[in-house]
């Protein structure tokens, strides 16, 4: 399959994106997971919800609420543009910011049913022989809940890779620095004799998208055959 | 005193308060079941936090409700083997028999990790996953993690329930063995009158029907 560098470009930059994306909310994807998993707190529900409203919203409600933050006059963007230079919105940046704000319902759904799933029974047991609760937490809970943490990285990279709406209001669609793979499809749709690009390009984005639900769904099925349970 | 206990919760069906004061090296808690034996036990290790009560294990204060001293459950270090054993499953069983030995400071143990291992007759298991252990084995890795964490005291929550003839009468001589070789207070939770009768120095029997408090009695022997 022969593809032009721009189209290249397309591929590189929705990499870099989703990656970016996908390991910045990590870590913050899996705190949420374990407080809503095994902590209760007042407004627990409201930010149960908080964390599910990327899911349910139109992306491009959520890209609008994005470039209210952090758009050149909003409070964080501002803030940012003020202190540090640093502008997102017609940035690969802030295209990465839209994909980790859509990816996360989804990967703190994957680690939130991995942390559920992890008998507490053995975490009461390592407590008895000594160990903090924080020293429990690592040594059993994350080890055991690691698949579903894998697999719900897999499939928020796979997200990542899809996200257009909430991209494309906040972020732009600028080559070369915003214009991810369905950005680019979106465009090639609007030129005519793009035909070629069109197809080339939306079967990248079927494969990567299908490889890395795929990569999931294993994750889950090798982890999930009862480790987490006492024995 | 090894062991000097009074804690008031609902305990089972009908009781809610329990004292038991005794120097024995293995005391034991029996009563059939649903009379609260495993409440109390998780009591004495800081899994549940009773009303009120005062818990002191060879001089140790773990709780006082009067005093507002309520040592959390990695401090009481109760050596505790659970009735359903609980070892870790991504550990092998060498892992699991270090877990708690690493949390130790040197030289606080009751016994060395080649003793142990002999003791208990688990030498050809330590690379085995305890998915792969039969019943008896897994209790007695668990029985030995819960030694090679230098606990405080060892504390057994049916240790032979659903093992067979010829496993219990191990299991008891081992338990006898540990009690008679290690200077480790034991607390036996059990509802097995035959075992509490051949190991306890001293009993507490939970009752079902209402006396108001319940006491100790020494074992017949």
């Amino acid at each position: 399959m022969g593809l032009t560098a721009a189209e290249w470009t397309v591929i590189g930059l929705s990499l870099r994106v989703s990656l970016t994306a996908v390991v910045l909310t990590l870590p913050v994807a899996w705190l949420l997971a374990w407080l809503l998993a095994r902590r209760r707190f007042p407004g627990r529900v409201l930010l149960d919800a908080l964390v599910h409203l990327p899911l349910v919203v139109p992306p491009v409600v959520t890209g609008w609420l994005l470039l209210l933050l952090f758009g050149r006059a909003g409070p964080v963007g501002g803030w940012l543009e003020a202190s540090f230079g640093i502008s997102l919105v017609f940035r690969w940046t802030g295209a990465a910011l839209a994909a980790a704000i859509m990816a996360l319902p989804l990967m703190v759904r994957a680690m939130r049913l991995s942390i559920e799933a992890v008998d507490r029974r053995l975490v009461e047991a390592a407590r008895t022989l000594g160990a903090s609760p924080l020293r429990a937490l690592l040594t059993i809970t994350l080890p055991l809940s690691a698949p579903g943490i894998a697999a719900g990285t897999m499939l928020g990279f796979a997200r990542s890779l899809g996200e257009f709406g909430a991209t494309i209001t906040f972020a732009s669609n600028i080559a070369g620095e915003t214009r991810t793979l369905p950005l680019a499809i979106y465009t090639g749709l609007q030129l005519p004799g793009s035909d070629g690009a069109v197809a080339r390009l939306a079967t990248i984005s079927i494969v990567l998208s299908v490889a890395a639900l795929v990569a999931s769904e294993w994750l889950v099925r090798r982890g999930g055959n009862g480790q987490a349970h006492a024995l | 005193m090894r062991f000097d206990v009074t804690l008031r919760h609902p305990f089972g069906t009908l009781g809610s308060g329990i004292r038991l004061h005794s120097d024995a090296a293995l005391c034991a808690i029996t009563g059939a079941s649903g009379t609260g034996k495993t409440t109390v036990a998780h009591c004495i290790a800081g899994l549940l936090r009773p009303a009120a009560g005062r818990i002191v294990v060879d001089g140790e204060v773990l709780f006082d409700s009067d005093a507002g001293v309520d040592l959390p459950a990695h401090r009481r270090r109760a050596g505790y083997v659970f009735q359903d054993a609980r070892l870790f499953p991504h550990l092998t069983v060498t892992g699991n028999l270090a877990y708690g030995e690493r949390l130790t400071r040197a030289g606080d143990g009751w016994i060395g990790r080649t003793e142990m291992v002999d003791l208990l007759g688990i030498g050809h298991l330590l690379d085995r996953r305890p998915a792969t252990l039969s019943g008896g084995e897994v209790r007695r890795v668990a029985i030995g993690r819960a030694l090679l964490s230098a606990p405080r005291f060892l504390l057994l929550d049916e240790p032979t329930a659903s093992l067979d003839g010829a496993r219990v009468v191990a299991l008891l001589a081992l338990i006898e063995r540990i009690r008679d070789t290690l200077p480790v207070p034991i607390l036996l939770i059990s509802h097995a009158a035959a075992e509490v009768d051949r190991l306890a120095g001293h009993v507490l029997e939970l009752a079902a029907a209402p006396p108001a408090s319940l006491d100790s009695r020494a074992p017949f022997a």
